[in-house]
């Protein structure tokens, strides 16, 4: 046990110091695109959208929950990314001849892209904060939240890690990633609600597990406690699914790549 | 004749890979290294050199045979195995945003060394590659030698009895080749095992106790430079005819291996290779033959055999022929 916790410490502080040694990157990490959804996107449809059918005071607070939970299907996708380049110039199969545990590799990733994600999210609704959205769950509302992202993080990361490992080249990771994320996010209720969607979009936004992740975090900013158990209790059965999925099919590529 | 007392340092019995599709990597390999040995595995690209380098340290799984290193099996004891020897890989199997000593400091954490002796032994590979004044700046400011050095003093964290190295002076220019060849004798000189790959004959022929010869997944040959080379029996003489005399090789060749003290000939297209025992006494009759035949020379060329003479022999063609 404590050789895995070594192993993996020493990986994660790798990833720690790719990042750092990045100033960019860093930056575009920690402030990135999804900030520009809130900002322009909310503010852009602020008087377009309807109160009555968004339920809510305005259209950044509804639009908050969306944005937090595409900043958790972008980093859980791009999760792999790192690994895949590991992959293309042999630095992973450096990493596995060592005496290392065949999962300690995977793990850094999962700590490394979990902590990233978290401190994302607190970015978001820190923006989100400067223009009037308050969770009304308050402090305990906001760690909710960031739980709800890990629990959804990590299945897309199992998934982008699987992904990486089993493309040719990375090309065709890039593309499957880019067909993979917009219809997660418009087919979700990342944008408008489902009341709001045309019936076979709704449908299909139900079976996506971003919609109740969306649906778990958006009445702990809105409503409140008792609004959100109920969908806090339906999100944590669907992420336990959706993870075993994700995880069950990413062992399989692992096993293959890594023995 | 090897004698067989040093302990086998390295064991591949019949080792085969085959992927699902029908691929065959590796057929039939099998090779023994005695411990401090510089062992080579010489072939071309794509000849299973690295397929069977990577059975070795175990990262791929073989489809067929066994492999012991240092006795441990690759399979049953990877943990093991894994954890007594380094390995260089071919790529510059770099993080260019990290130090050379942030490299070194990943390893010895995953090889769970503990912290003052890790500081010791980075200390000391740093220095025995010449990598100290370089350290601690980022690789990505490396050169092609410098990233091989780091690549190498990666491979010696673990304090290896067995090192594997695969194309270790690949793409490299003569200079640093040079001091790579250096280390890999030091390296010996400490009483490290080393298998490496190449697929440059010089190379095995400067560095390499014994080698195997491998070509389209199969092992051809195993022995020493030397023994390959005299195995050959005699020199070579190699003839180049003109371009117009293409029609007369083969005539000219049936003539020539009857003649006395000629032991073989082959020929590709207006080259004709003879092995003699003798130079001196060979080549009057090997001029007079060329004579009858009425061929134009255009080049002669003779000289002992050479590992690629050894090469053509075993494969069938020369390596560098792809």
């Amino acid at each position: 046990m404590e050789m895995y916790l070594q192993e993996v410490g020493a990986l994660t502080m790798r990833w720690v110091k790719r990042l750092s040694r990045e100033k960019f990157s860093m930056l575009f990490t920690l402030f990135q695109p999804m900030v520009f959804w809130l900002i322009f996107f909310g503010n852009l449809f602020q008087r377009t959208a309807n109160t009555e059918v968004v339920q809510a005071p305005n259209y950044i607070s509804f639009l908050a929950a969306g944005v937090v939970v595409m900043t958790i299907l972008n980093n859980g996708l791009a999760g792999g990314v790192d690994l895949l380049f590991d992959k293309e110039n042999g630095f992973l199969e450096r990493l596995m001849s060592t005496p290392i545990s065949r999962t300690s590799v995977i793990m850094s990733r999962f700590v490394f892209v979990m902590t990233i994600t978290s401190l994302q999210v607190l970015v978001i609704l820190g923006v989100a904060y400067l223009f009037g959205v308050r969770p009304v769950t308050g402090f305990g509302g906001i760690v909710v939240i960031v739980l709800i992202g890990l629990l959804f993080g990590v299945g897309l990361t199992a998934i982008s890690m699987a992904l990486a490992f089993s493309v040719k080249s990375h090309g065709d990771f890039f593309s499957m990633l880019g067909f993979l994320s917009l219809p997660m996010i418009l087919l979700s209720t990342a944008l408008v609600p489902m009341s709001a969607m045309p019936g076979w979009m709704a449908a299909l936004a139900k079976l996506n597990p971003m919609t109740w992740a969306i649906d778990a975090i958006r009445p702990l900013i809105l409503t409140g406690w008792a609004a959100a158990l109920p969908k806090l209790g339906i999100v944590v059965i669907v992420m336990a699914v959706f993870d075993t999925i994700c995880l069950w099919g990413a062992s399989r590529a692992f096993r293959k790549t890594l023995g | 004749m090897r004698l067989t007392v040093a302990p086998l340092a390295i064991e591949a019995v019949h080792l085969s890979k085959k992927y699902p599709g029908g691929t065959t990597a590796a057929e039939d390999i099998s090779f023994e290294v005695s411990a401090g040995e510089v062992f080579g595995l010489v072939g071309p690209n794509g000849a299973g050199k690295t397929t069977t380098l990577r059975i070795l340290i175990t990262v791929l799984g073989p489809s067929g045979g066994t492999a012991r290193v240092l006795g441990m099996d690759v399979v049953k004891d990877a943990t093991k195995v894994r954890q007594a020897i380094g390995y260089v890989p071919q790529e510059r199997a770099i993080d260019r945003f990290l130090t050379g000593r942030e490299h070194l400091e990943l390893l010895a954490s995953l090889y769970h060394l503990p912290k003052a002796e890790a500081a010791g032994r980075i200390q000391e590979v740093l220095a025995l590659v010449g990598l100290e004044h370089k350290a601690d700046e980022v690789a990505r400011n490396y050169s092609g030698g410098m990233k091989r050095k780091l690549d190498i003093a990666c491979g010696l964290i673990p304090a290896p009895k067995v090192l594997f190295m695969d194309e270790p002076t690949l793409g490299l220019d003569v200079e640093s080749r040079l001091k790579i060849w250096a280390h890999v004798r030091e390296l010996k000189a400490r009483g490290i095992t080393i298998l490496l790959t190449t697929n440059y004959l010089d190379e095995a022929d400067q560095l390499c106790d014994r080698i195997a010869i491998i070509d389209a997944g199969r092992v051809k040959a195993v022995g020493s430079p030397g023994e390959l080379k005299s195995s050959l029996g005699g020199d070579v003489v190699t003839l180049t005819l003109a371009q117009s005399d293409l029609g007369k090789v083969e005539a000219l060749a049936q003539a020539l291996k009857s003649l006395p003290g000629v032991r073989a000939v082959s020929t590709k297209q207006n080259l004709l290779d003879i092995r003699v025992a003798s130079p001196e006494a060979s080549l009057p009759a090997i001029l007079g033959a060329v004579n009858t035949h009425g061929c134009h020379l255009e080049f002669v060329d003779y000289h002992r055999p050479r590992l690629d003479d050894v090469f053509l022999a075993y494969a069938g063609r020369r390596i560098k022929e792809e």
